[in-house]
């Protein structure tokens, strides 16, 4: 594996570590269609949470959340919708979570989680 | 606390209104929104902002930044809100303390540091009149912004000094950072020695004469003449026979020059009165004042309390003559456009030049004139009725003579002529102070003819004109205005005859050309 989708895969760790300490139920993860990938599925009581983990060693090429535009998150809209289709499941609470790790591989890894965003 | 609170001022011509800058941080994805209809140069703040507060070890919060500009409805344009904007985005985030009522007027470089703007000075006399005396401006705009009396000006050269002022994390501020290049424009402006001098016109008696009483009663002037004769000469020496500015009418000529001067340059007092001198072919926006979006203050406003000087008069489009009919009245230009209404102060003494023809030799004798007398007349009645009414001194220059051209030197220079302008001046306020005017120009007919009334044995060569019919109503206030100048210039208490006869004469003199 190169070393950007080992960084991935830890703040992803780390995200769904993270979620299931705040009470939420992951259900999927790394679930793929061909539009694209979802990081995380969770439940956060009656809501569906599509969360979207965003990690960087350092801020040098910005901040994690400056990373998801306009375009990146409408397909994570459309993707939650597909997998609602794919499971066959009908949930009226349905939102976008963006979790930003920023791990440097040194100091403790640093997490942010924004909710409901776009 | 997700919420800051600053303070800068919009400008609406020389009109400064008080904006509360309202930053607020959403917890979503990043972004920064401009609110209170902002121009395309604040929209761009937004990247100024993010650079210069990153640059300057204080970033701003990765989160969605709303920044609302109270009231919202005042359009507002330009690049000042920048700090006003950054300071409540960094007071949300809780970087710094508040900043209460100070208010903040400067731009932002990418680097972090603070830029001088455009008409600081009407911006700082507005927050000081609304009651906000802290004032934050560019070091730059500094000693411009400290003119204004009551106002408590701190200038600062980078954001990171003015965050470590307001409290923020000394640790991460980029304060060795320390712009000492100084932007240009900083050189001294132009020197008092370079105001040409009287004493370099040779002969002339008469159109010196006009001149110093054109200075001392603040009467417009209009000059015709053959071309070479000297009326450019003689116009450009008036401004130096004025008295200087007081402190009201320093600051009126400041504010307006802080709006039309690029920002970079450091701007004082000024204290002698300006002289414009625009070219023929300007458009009414040029002089009168115009522009897309807010209209800026044209010729005629910058002149204000000083000289505009039309040469070629009659070669002025005659829309832009006209247009000037309104400021010679009122003293101040309104001008209308889609962004919204600006009043700028028109208060100047109008100079015409014109030559007599359009060949220009139709003076004296005018034998080599080689305009027929329809050409002569049209080109002189380009100058409307209604403009040349208004116009108390009308003189008539002729070539110099070469007995006068030999003999140069003994003429005096403006110092002595403006001597007798200032001991004039200061005659008139005394004597017009109490009725609300300054100079002879300004007094109505119905004082001249009222409380200032002369003597029926004084005036009995101006009534003999007045019913012969060679002397208009308006023509008769005119001569007695120019009676009271030249009685004021020669120590007297009020006009004689022999006042009046040489006012006549200064304002007949054109007429009876044309």
């Amino acid at each position: 594996m190169k070393a950007k989708d080992v960084l991935g895969r830890r703040g992803e760790e780390l995200a769904t570590a993270y979620l299931e300490s705040v009470g939420m139920l992951v259900v999927e993860r790394n679930w793929r269609c061909p539009d694209g990938e979802i990081d995380i599925v969770a439940l956060d009581g009656d809501a569906l949470v599509i969360a979207e983990v965003k990690t960087r060693r350092s801020l040098a090429y910005g901040h994690p959340f400056e990373a998801v535009g306009r375009e990146k998150l409408a397909r994570l809209h459309r993707l939650g919708a597909a997998w609602c289709g794919h499971r066959g499941l009908r949930i009226a609470l349905r939102r976008v979570d963006v979790i930003a790790v920023l791990d440097d591989g040194v100091c403790e890894p640093t997490l942010e989680h924004l909710k409901g965003v776009g | 606390m997700a919420l800051g609170r600053t303070y800068s001022v919009a400008l609406v011509g020389l009109n400064g209104y008080i904006v509360e800058v309202e930053a607020d941080i959403g917890q979503t994805l990043p972004a920064f929104i401009i609110l209170g209809l902002p121009d395309a140069s604040l929209n761009e703040a937004k990247e100024r902002i993010r650079s210069a507060a990153q640059n300057s070890g204080i970033p701003l919060s990765r989160r969605k930044i709303t920044a609302n500009l109270i009231p919202a409805s005042l359009p507002k344009s330009g690049s000042g809100f920048d700090l006003a904007i950054t300071m409540a985005a960094l007071g949300a985030a809780g970087d710094i303390r508040t900043t209460g009522r100070t208010v903040f007027i400067a731009e932002l470089g990418l680097d972090g540091r603070l830029r001088p703007v455009r008409g600081v000075l009407p911006a700082v006399m507005a927050a000081v009149q609304a009651g906000y005396a802290d004032i934050v401006v560019a070091q730059a705009n500094a000693a411009e912004a400290a003119l204004v009396p009551g106002a408590r000006v701190k200038g600062y050269r980078t954001l990171a000094r003015l965050a470590f002022d307001l409290g923020a994390d000394p640790q991460e501020l980029a304060l060795d950072f320390d712009p000492d290049d100084e932007p240009p424009g900083e050189e001294t402006p132009s020197l008092p020695g370079s105001i040409p001098d009287m004493c370099d016109v040779s002969g002339q008696a008469d159109a010196r004469r006009a001149l110093e009483v054109a200075a001392a009663g603040a009467h417009h002037v209009l000059l015709t003449g053959p071309p070479g004769a000297g009326k450019t000469m003689l116009a450009e020496r008036l401004p130096g026979l004025l008295p200087d500015l007081g402190d009201t009418e320093a600051m009126e000529v400041t504010a307006i020059h802080s709006l039309c001067q690029l920002p970079s340059s450091a701007l004082q007092l000024v204290r002698r009165p300006p002289f414009e001198n625009p070219h023929h072919t300007a458009t009414s926006a040029a002089i009168i004042g115009g522009g897309s979006g807010l209209p800026r203050p044209g010729a005629a406003s910058r002149a204000h309390r000083g000289i505009l000087f039309l040469d070629e008069a009659p070669e002025y489009e005659r829309r832009v003559l006209d247009a000037l009919r309104q400021p010679l009245e009122s003293g101040e230009l309104v001008i209308h456009r889609s962004a919204g209404t600006a009043a700028y102060p028109a208060r100047f003494q109008l100079v015409l030049a014109a030559n007599p023809c359009p060949c220009g030799k139709a003076s004296g004798k005018g034998i080599d004139c080689t305009c027929t007398p329809t050409m002569r007349r049209r080109y002189l009645g380009r100058l409307s009725g209604p403009l040349l009414d208004r116009v108390d001194i009308q003189l008539e220059v002729e070539r110099v003579s070469l007995a006068n051209f030999g003999q140069s030197g003994g003429e005096e220079d403006t110092a002595t002529v403006g001597g007798r302008v200032r001991a004039a001046r200061a005659r008139q306020l005394q004597r017009l102070g109490p009725l609300g005017m300054e100079t002879n120009s300004q007094v109505p007919g119905r004082v001249l003819r009222g409380e200032l009334r002369l003597a029926s044995g004084t005036t009995r060569i101006l009534d003999r004109s007045l019913e012969r019919g060679v002397l208009t109503a308006r023509g008769y206030d005119r001569v007695l205005r120019l009676a009271w100048t030249l009685a004021d210039l020669a120590c007297r208490e009020r006009p004689d005859a022999n006042d009046i006869g040489q006012a006549l004469s200064l304002r007949q003199a054109a007429s009876a050309a044309a």
